[in-house]
């Protein structure tokens, strides 16, 4: 069956999919084990995945009943899908294994309401998020996002309770403007050259006015959907109301599925449209984001909406790539010297990895310190991070582990997203954009700001004894700090990170170079 | 005299402007998804004068937006059951269907 090594992407759309229809069928009973069963065979699969397209040093193709495109349809997989999935593995089996306490329904009782959807919720999550890094036509990766968001919002308000009611009706609303003006973007590039599908659309598309439009239409939509600053003002109440496993999948991988496709769109779709002023706006609004984000984080009164405001900030750094990847045209190289050349493939490498290297050590640095705070707050009964003195006595293992995750997003070494921002970095050196710089130090001087008004009173409050309401399981904690070393340990893989981002990718690079 | 293609595309321009502008403007939640569904409505009659018009192999009518349309209208459905439930169970707990300018503070403890 695996002779052809793209089966895997078929397999790794139908496993979350198969668990779906059987969670469905069977029950809320058995809902939490068939996602614990099917998260190791995801992960499997992840992993087989990034290992073919090592291998084939190239993108694996799936058409699907062998239909190519632009009749038919394609699944693709390049070294960033392969990537995205693999984390995207990592997090839910992770997930699945923390929500088991709250989600199960233990022998001898009834099933209660959350314990079926919140199980059938992660697993079309799971397999949306898959389809979205593996399509390669924009009509499927509508049908993806809807997908998404779909699943996640009832995620928001699994408590039921009127305030995450109307976070999560706000949240609906933001995206189903995003998606909205998505499609109308899909609708016109349909119309302007006759086909969705991507590669086909990469070498038809010109600049002309109708794809400027849609690449407004397109960006703005899907900056919605990731609350790219100003349109994050859904995310805070959202992702801090809903149960910590929910947010942690939201905060850690729903909003890379838009962003990513930000990404597609801007490199693979509309590589012709790439410019400085693009990409100098993009990250402006990347840059705002890490600033008023970590602000704000810096005046929060609870942990999960602290949390929730570093996302807002953390989403920014994603952003600052555009610039750092597309060179300006101030300084630009001389086209025939073939060594500069050389060198801005690097330096847009050196952007690529230490933008994915962000975004993959944020999704475990988040995932990781949402669930800490749902530990702290199920132990101590609040979240207020006034009174969070001295807990690093009661729960040594959670409070590590948000300390090792906040050392990621502080951007301290050598954790994972020391290593992300000091790609980021040196791309803005060598660039010559030295405000970017700038900003990136200073968000991580902000970032230090927060978590140390959380941290320094947790480790070294002095309080005496704190109290407990009911301490956590072992194995949450220790899920929960398997996820912080996973975030800090990328730190010491980056050179194998370096290449795969690459594959599939080099050849478009070396196209847009002058 | 305009021909029909042209009178359906500029209808599906007018209901988009429409639409937008409700759903961004408009405070209340229900009337933002009936915006939304106007907008939908718009993005969904501009796909069919685009079919019309052939963009695909320069055929007389084009197939394929139409089965696009399909099923973005199904996502649409869905995307309205799932705004309405919301709304309706909002209601209930709450007895307003307004979404306050500033959100209530989230309380800290979760099940």
């Amino acid at each position: 069956m695996m002779q052809d090594p793209a089966n895997l992407l078929v397999l790794a759309l139908v496993l979350p999919v198969t668990g779906l229809l059987l969670t469905l069928v069977m029950g809320g009973r058995y809902a939490s084990r068939i996602t614990l069963l099917l998260a190791p065979l995801g992960l499997a699969v992840a992993a087989a995945l990034v290992i073919s397209v090592v291998r084939a040093d190239n993108t694996l193709v799936y058409y699907l009943g062998g239909w190519t495109p632009p009749l038919g349809v394609a699944l693709r997989a390049d070294g960033l899908s392969a990537i995205f999935i693999l984390t995207t593995a990592v997090v839910i089996g992770a997930t699945g294994v923390f929500a088991r306490a709250e989600f199960r329904v233990p022998p001898g009782q009834a099933e209660t309401r959350t314990s079926l959807t919140f199980w059938a919720l992660l697993l079309t999550l799971w397999g949306a998020l898959n389809l979205v890094f593996l399509s390669n036509d924009l009509f499927s990766l509508f049908v993806a996002l809807e997908l998404l968001t779909f699943s996640a919002i009832p995620m928001v308000c699994l408590s039921g309770r009127a305030e995450t009611l109307s976070a999560g009706l706000r949240y609906l609303l933001f995206a189903l403007l995003g998606s909205v003006l998505y499609l109308l973007g899909a609708v016109l590039l349909y119309g302007a050259y006759g086909t969705l599908d991507i590669g086909l659309l990469a070498d038809r598309v010109r600049p002309e006015p109708i794809t400027w439009a849609v690449a407004a239409l397109m960006t703005v939509g899907l900056m919605a959907k990731t609350a790219l600053f100003p349109l994050h003002f859904w995310l805070p109440p959202a992702h801090a109301g809903a149960p910590a496993a929910a947010s942690a999948v939201l905060s850690a991988l729903v909003i890379k599925a838009s962003l990513f496709l930000i990404v597609r769109l801007w490199f693979d779709v509309m590589p012709a449209l790439m410019n400085s002023t693009v990409a100098q706006i993009l990250a402006a609004l990347g840059a705002a984001a890490i600033l008023f984000g970590s602000v704000l984080a810096l005046r929060q009164a609870r942990l999960k909406l602290l949390i929730a405001y570093s996302t807002v900030a953390q989403i920014g750094y994603l952003f600052l790539i555009f610039p750092l990847i597309a060179r300006p045209e101030s300084v630009a190289f001389a086209a025939a010297d073939l060594s500069t050349e050389l060198a801005a493939t690097v330096v847009s490498t050196s952007a690529w990895s230490g933008g994915v290297l962000q975004a993959v050590s944020h999704a475990f640095a988040k995932a990781a310190m949402f669930m800490a705070a749902g530990l702290i707050a199920q132990s101590l009964g609040h979240d207020r991070i006034a009174d969070l003195s001295s807990i690093g006595r009661a729960l040594p293992i959670t409070v590590l582990a948000f300390a090792l995750a906040g050392m990621s997003l502080m951007g301290l070494p050598p954790s994972g997203g020391f290593a992300a921002k000091w790609l980021l970095l040196t791309a803005t050196i060598e660039t010559g954009q030295w405000w970017w710089a700038l900003v990136i130090l200073s968000g991580g001087l902000l970032t230090g700001g927060y978590l140390f008004r959380v941290l320094a009173p947790a480790l070294f409050g002095s309080r005496e004894s704190v109290t407990l309401r009911a301490p956590p399981a072992r194995y949450r904690e220790v899920v929960v700090l398997a996820l912080a070393l996973c975030s800090v340990l990328l730190g010491f893989v980056r050179l194998g990170a370096f290449d795969l981002v690459q594959i599939g990718r080099l050849a478009k690079a070396g196209m847009g170079l002058p | 005299m305009i021909n029909a293609t042209t009178l359906f595309g500029l209808s599906s321009v007018v209901l988009v402007g429409l639409g937008l502008f409700g759903l961004i403007v408009d405070p209340q939640p229900l009337r933002k998804i009936v915006a939304f569904n106007l907008l939908g409505s718009g993005v969904f009659l501009l796909f069919g004068v685009i079919a019309r018009r052939g963009a695909g192999a320069g055929l007389n009518s084009d197939p394929v937006p139409q089965a696009l349309v399909i099923t973005g209208l199904v996502v649409a459905f869905a995307a309205t059951a799932l705004a309405v439930a919301l709304l309706l169970r909002l209601f209930q707990v709450t007895g307003q269907t307004a979404l306050d300018e500033a959100p209530p503070p989230v309380p800290s403890v979760d099940p």
